[in-house]
């Protein structure tokens, strides 16, 4: 055992340690008017710690910690970039949320900080105990995030079910880990992909995958275990949703993706079924039921529940068809990445909307466009590039999920295709249920005056990025791709 | 002049988005420099397209030879590359787009519709510029889906925002809404539905030809691997049939229809002037230059299906249009019987069929265009379409009349104006269909079509009499109408003039069609081809 540390190669999650200490102590000195520094040195940390990551990309070496529990390589870099890059929109999401209604500040970043920080070790996991720490990290500051608005019994609902769902379904999971080790006797992606093979006739092997299953199931919200995501999306504040729909989704996805993809791949007739059903199930329940939502984010909660269900099909498909893993890889990432980007951007939407609507439901939106026409470009630029329509980024999304589908062949893959295929068009009409509603219908209520409404700078420069992130991938999605083949490395090693 | 024959297409398609751009920089208010803009973009994009015509290659190229090709590595990691081209068969469409753009625009100089708005509506307007012209030269699958995608936005908010308020029953919910709202809505689902299963069949067709080389979305090159039989068997049945739902709803055959005759009467009237005569050539189109070169066995296999289909089509819309109370619905249904005759002549997969078939198309876009036109600037001034209101129109607005009586003349497919030559020429075809389709199919295709044809006269002489003849109604009493303003005159002239031209000398168009028809028949289906029209024979 040699327990050489690679500084560099950890600079972004010591930066995010730094930084989540410098809000910490900061908190405990300001006076209240002052709190908003600490916002200030988040922001700022954050932006900093992607200064080590551009090192690490431009370096493009595999770096290999802890005997190969640790890895810091290509596809490890891409996804703390993700991370980093969506945390940092969040943050500016917050920053004017969380300072309008006097929720405690300091205590706040520190939280999110701490959860970035977990889906930056999740990215780099290559053994079961790294991943679970990594991903308990991710999830453990959410259950009181969710909370934070102490006031509101919906609040309080969201973090309540939340953490009792989430542990239950950690408790699982580690159950799974657990099992999986007794049977084998490794830790490692690599020790358990080499001796996993030989145990797919054994019975015990099945309850350690159903545990594995249910657990990331839950953290992605996939149906049937998606019952926490709507109420909890509702009742938490609007930034820690967006967070909950893209960082600790998409930290889920990862942790998912690598354990069944690096350490399981011999188990794959008997984990490929089960990612088929719940690929189909997830776009099926969540598009129907965003169908009847009156409450946008509530909406986005459902939607993200189907969304989570075309992120899983190239996954299931190839693993079905027993293709190419690695392109069914590539295509998740890829829609993982400007998933991530649109949905941020949706929910900043749903913040600067609110503010001016003064509601969160979706008919009281009405007429958004006769008032205010940039807040509603962006509402048609996000939800339609959600629903997957040219030339937003996000029908390259769908793109790269139908395409690496299609390439696996075979009967169930094309089937699953179709399914595909039809919960798309009726993703659309919920989508563009929104739009109408901003654009077409007319106004009903009063608006917020301008004075009052108008969006802070934070939040401005998150939709900014956000927007600008969708345009330009949605022309140009070469961009995108290049996450999908960092995924190679993985595929490769 | 390289550079022209570089960047001309390009030009033409993006012209239209830089436009939208500076027209997002003009406030508002200023009205006349958004025309101005909107203006100078399309007619620039037209002077293009123009310049394209006097430096194409009329030599007679053999088919999947394409000019003012370019190409440009665009996502590398798909092989998908930025790939355009045109030849004789999207030339024609391709100027058809471009001119059309033109007129919309100056159409549209006084005529707005509530909730006005000119800055959003013409920046939709060039938003679909680009899509519509994108698609008749786009030689790369999802280059191609792109652009075919991209007319969907910008028609769903002209729907639905400055569309058709009135109330309406939706059936089976029982509940009212306001026809834009339902119509908006209708298209968006009925097109993305098709496109959907369009795009799988797309990138099956791009894993399969995987197994000779690299896989590739190129037209040509997929053109080239169909020729040579690589796509067969139920796979090539099945992209067939995918790629036929996103083509056939957009053209739109019979029974995927049904969001058409909503979609029109419920759209503004550039948006139906735009949809009629360009939108719906994109899914015909999409047929002759996808469906039939890349998987020509699975075109023999599904002609007499969608001979079939389109006959349906002709006598369905014919018979739907005679039970029309509504002038702008009444048109919108012809189309379905126009776009059938169109689809006749692609499914005989003879030169004569389809020649007719691209002719067809663009007859079908200057005459329903400008039937469209005239339905908008008469619903402007009596602020009604039922047409047993209508009547005596004649005395009324004798120049508007007279220009209805000779379009509804046109459609109804009078020879020596354009829109003989696609009924006509699609009914001979369907006669001698390609060796091997079933006769009794297409010679009972063909009867039935002529009976088409003959309802066709029947319903546009119903829309004359109905709104040009008879006496002015009492509600008209006393009240004087505008008749044609100058800048409808500027809009309806060309067209008059061009229905007028085609009609006496088709071969405008034959000219660059024929050649590159004839030599895809003979290469996809190794055929005989009577090469008797224009100068290919």
């Amino acid at each position: 055992m040699t327990f050489v540390i690679d500084y560099l190669a950890l600079a972004p999650e010591l930066v995010i340690v730094a930084t989540m200490l410098a809000v910490f102590t900061l908190d405990l000195l300001l006076t209240r008017p002052n709190k908003f520094w600490t916002a200030t040195v988040a922001v700022a940390g954050t932006a900093l710690a992607a200064v080590p990551l551009v090192i690490l990309a431009a370096e493009g070496s595999t770096r290999s910690m802890f005997d190969g529990s640790y890895v810091v390589d290509e596809f490890a870099v891409i996804l703390k970039g993700v991370f980093i890059v969506s945390a940092y929109i969040v943050l500016l999401m917050s920053h004017h949320y969380i300072e309008s209604d006097r929720y405690y500040q300091g205590e706040y970043y520190f939280l999110l900080l701490a959860s970035v920080l977990g889906s930056l070790v999740m990215a780099s996991a290559r053994d079961l105990i790294i991943l679970f720490i990594g991903l308990e990290l991710t999830t453990g500051p959410l259950y009181l995030l969710a909370g934070w608005r102490k006031g509101d019994a919906k609040s309080n609902e969201a973090s309540m079910k939340y953490f009792i769902l989430g542990v239950l379904s950690t408790a699982i999971l580690l159950y799974g880990m657990s099992m999986l080790y007794g049977l084998t006797g490794e830790i490692t992606f690599a020790g358990l992909a080499q001796t996993t093979a030989d145990l797919a006739d054994e019975p015990a092997v099945v309850v350690a995958l159903f545990g594995l299953i249910v657990g990331f199931g839950f953290k992605i919200s996939a149906v049937p275990f998606h019952f926490w995501a709507p109420d909890t999306y509702e009742g938490a504040p609007t930034p820690v949703t967006a967070y909950l729909s893209v960082n600790s989704k998409a930290a889920g996805f990862v942790a998912f993706l690598l354990v069944m993809y690096q350490a399981l791949p011999g188990l794959s007739d008997i984990w490929a079924p089960a990612l088929w059903i719940l690929a189909a199930a997830s776009m099926t329940v969540g598009n129907l039921a965003a169908l009847r939502q009156t409450n946008i984010v509530r909406l986005l909660a459902y939607s993200s529940i189907a969304q989570a269900g075309f992120m899983l099909v190239p996954f299931a498909a190839a693993a079905v068809a027993d293709a190419d893993l690695a392109e069914a890889f590539s295509a998740t990432l890829i829609y993982l990445v400007i998933y991530a980007v649109m949905n941020l951007g949706a929910f900043a939407v749903v913040i600067a909307g609110a503010r001016k609507t003064r509601s969160g439901e979706i008919a009281g939106w009405a007429g958004l466009a006769q008032v205010d026409t940039r807040l509603a470009v962006l509402v048609a630029v996000f939800f339609f590039s959600l629903a997957g329509i040219p030339p937003l980024a996000g029908w390259f999304a769908k793109f790269a999920m139908f395409r690496s589908v299609i390439i696996a062949g075979g009967a169930a893959t094309v089937v699953l295709a179709a399914i595909a295929a039809i919960n798309s068009v009726i993703a659309l009409y919920y989508y563009a249920r929104v739009v109408k509603s901003v654009w077409l219908d007319d106004p009903v209520g009063e608006f917020a005056p301008e004075a009052e409404a108008a969006p802070a700078g934070s939040l401005r420069l998150a939709l900014l990025v956000a927007v600008a992130i969708t345009v330009v991938i949605g022309f140009f999605p070469a961009i995108a791709t290049f996450v999908g083949d960092a995924s190679r490395v993985i595929a490769s090693g | 002049m390289e550079l022209f024959e570089t960047w001309a297409l390009t030009l033409i398609v993006f012209l239209p988005l830089a436009g939208v751009l500076l027209l997002g920089l003009v406030p508002k208010a200023n009205e006349r420099a958004l025309k101005a803009i909107s203006l100078l973009v399309t007619l620039a994009a037209f002077a293009v397209s123009v310049g394209v015509i006097f430096r194409f290659d009329f030599s007679g190229l053999p088919y999947n030879t394409y000019q003012f090709e370019v190409t440009e590595t665009w996502i590398g990691a798909i092989n998908a590359n930025y790939h355009l081209g045109v030849d004789g068969i999207s030339l024609p469409l391709l100027v058809l787009s471009t001119f059309i753009m033109v007129l919309a625009v100056i159409y549209s100089w006084n005529h707005w519709e509530e909730p006005r708005n000119p800055k959003a509506f013409l920046i939709l307007m060039m938003i679909l510029a680009t899509g519509l012209n994108g698609t008749f030269v786009a030689l790369d699958l999802v280059l191609f889906f792109i652009f075919f995608e991209v007319v969907l936005l910008p028609m769903y908010f002209m729907i639905g925002i400055w569309g058709d308020r009135t109330p309406r029953l939706i059936p089976g919910f029982g509940r009212e809404v306001q026809t834009r709202l339902y119509a908006a809505i209708k298209f968006f689902l009925f097109t993305l539905f098709g496109s959907a299963f369009m795009l799988l069949g797309f990138l099956a067709l791009y894993f399969e030809s995987g197994n000779s080389g690299e896989r590739t979305f190129d037209i040509p090159l997929l053109t080239e691997l169909g020729a040579s039989g690589a796509f067969t068997g139920t796979f090539a049945f099945l992209v067939f049939g995918a790629m036929f739902l996103g083509f056939a709803v957009k053209v739109p055959m019979w029974p995927l229809h049904t969001w058409l005759p909503d979609a029109h009467t419920a759209a503004p009237t550039v948006g139906s002037v735009l949809l009629a005569a360009i939108m719906l050539k994109l899914g015909s189109y999409g047929f002759v230059r996808i469906s039939l070169p890349i998987l020509p066995e699975e075109a023999t296999r599904w002609a007499p299906a969608i001979a079939i289909l389109a006959v349906i089509g002709i006598i369905y819309g014919s018979l739907a249009c005679l039970a029309q109370t509504d002038m702008k619905r009444l048109i919108a249904f012809s189309s379905v019987g126009h776009m059938g005759f169109v689809m006749l002549g692609i499914a005989t997969l003879t030169d004569v069929g389809i020649n007719a078939s691209i002719i067809g198309m663009v007859a079908h876009g200057l005459i329903t265009g400008l039937l469209f036109f005239l339905a908008g600037s008469m619903s402007h001034r009596y602020h009604t379409r039922e047409m047993s209101r209508l009547g005596g129109n004649m005395k009324l607005m004798p120049v508007m009349g007279g220009i209805l009586a000779f379009t509804a003349m046109a459609s109804l497919g009078l020879p020596g104006l354009a829109g003989f030559w696609g009924e006509f020429m699609s009914l001979i075809g369907s006669y001698n269909p390609l060796e091997g389709l079933s006769l009794g199919v297409f010679r009972t295709a063909m009867v039935l079509g002529a009976i088409g044809t003959v309802l066709t006269a029947a319903y546009m002489l119903y829309l004359l009499q109905q709104v040009n003849l008879g006496e002015p109604g009492e509600e008209w009493q006393g009240r004087e109408f505008h008749d044609v303003d100058r800048f409808e005159a500027t809009a309806w002239v060309p067209l008059i003039v061009l229905i007028v031209v085609i009609g006496f000398y088709p071969k405008v168009i034959f000219n660059s069609t024929t050649d590159s028809v004839v030599s895809l028949v003979e290469t996809a289906f190794n055929a005989e081809t009577t090469a008797s029209l224009g100068r290919g024979g």
